[in-house]
């Protein structure tokens, strides 16, 4: 029994190797980018649209609502990376209800990437808007005793990033299997819909982790600075 | 017994205590966060969804370190390296 998608190799040329995550990740990638063009191509102003640009006007703006809750800011700057990151680990994940199908969430190498991105973007958003002094000065707050435990900080809760959403989704695969083995028909079926709930959820925590994350580079500088104006009001 | 049966062993039963231990500690966080969610959205059943939605969040990063604990169940039982290892040289 294998436990990761990693194992099926489609075809390999020396250390060059094609797996099924990797050839699942790209159909995802080509489901969702030509979905959204033949949504996109025929878009409406009006009230009358079609039933597509419906959805899609729905997802956007569940996501932009989600993101400006989480952060307290404009959604506009976070949207494109955020909204990757979920509609990827929601489309993959909820895939699964085809038989035969094996998540590329399912690999500790894709949920790597995806919160390597994250740990990155982290960075990347935390000076853009603060500067680089400003953004490394956060690493030395309350005190500079701290900054040893910040910097694991950022790089154990990549780590937990990664293997939650693995771990969730090779647990819900490898279950069902075991599940098939033992008691078939039923029960798996009962499983593979708390699968499926399953992986929804973990995708809206990667996307809410993620923007939390990023919020918590890129706010501390402005929670300091209204307090500098309220002070300055006030005295 | 043999050096690959021991691996066998040491496998199975790390694994169950692994499970085992790691399931507790996440059954209580659990317990204790939805009980709490309960009794505010009795307290206050105006922000349902607000709770509804944070408990989800929680429970699944409460659940998290369960489903860290069952990941090296997975591995030690299904992906050992000493077993590969030991198998190889065996069969090599």
């Amino acid at each position: 029994m294998e436990i990761t998608p990693d194992a099926f190799i489609f075809w390999q040329h020396g250390i060059f190797k094609l797996n099924a995550t990797i050839v699942v990740t790209w159909a995802i990638m080509a489901l969702l980018v030509i979905a959204s063009w033949l949504v996109t191509r025929k878009l409406s102003p009006a009230a009358e649209m079609s039933r597509w640009q419906n959805l899609l006007e729905t997802v956007v703006e569940l996501l932009r609502r989600e993101i400006r809750e989480a952060s307290q800011q404009e959604a506009e700057q976070y949207l494109p990376l955020i909204g990757t990151l979920f509609l990827f680990i929601v489309t993959a994940n909820i895939l699964t209800i085809f038989p035969g199908y094996w998540p590329p969430t399912g690999s500790l190498s894709t949920t790597a990437a995806l919160a390597l991105c994250v740990l990155v973007a982290v960075p990347v958003y935390g000076i853009a808007s603060q500067g680089l002094v400003g953004y490394l000065t956060q690493y030395v707050r309350p005190t500079p005793i701290m900054l040893p435990f910040n910097i694991i900080g950022e790089f154990s809760r990549t780590l937990a990033l990664a293997v939650r959403l693995f771990g969730n989704i090779m647990s819900g695969t490898m279950i069902i299997a075991v599940l098939l083995a033992v008691t078939p028909f039923f029960f798996p079926v009962i499983m593979h819909v708390l699968g499926l709930l399953t992986g929804v959820i973990q995708a809206y925590i990667f996307a809410i982790l993620a923007i939390v994350y990023i919020a918590s580079a890129t706010r501390t500088h402005q929670i300091a600075e209204e307090k500098n104006k309220e002070e300055q009001a006030h005295g | 017994m043999d050096n690959l049966t021991w691996i066998a062993v040491a496998s199975i039963i790390s694994a169950g205590i692994c499970m085992g231990i790691g399931a507790v500690g996440p059954a209580l966080g659990e317990g204790r966060a939805a009980a709490q969610a309960l009794s505010s959205i009795a307290q206050q059943p105006d922000m349902t969804t607000t709770i509804t939605r944070t408990l989800f969040v929680s429970l699944a990063m409460i659940e998290s370190t369960a489903i860290y604990a069952l990941v090296v169940a997975m591995i030690v039982l299904f992906a050992n390296p000493f077993w590969s290892y030991m198998v190889s040289r065996v069969g090599g």
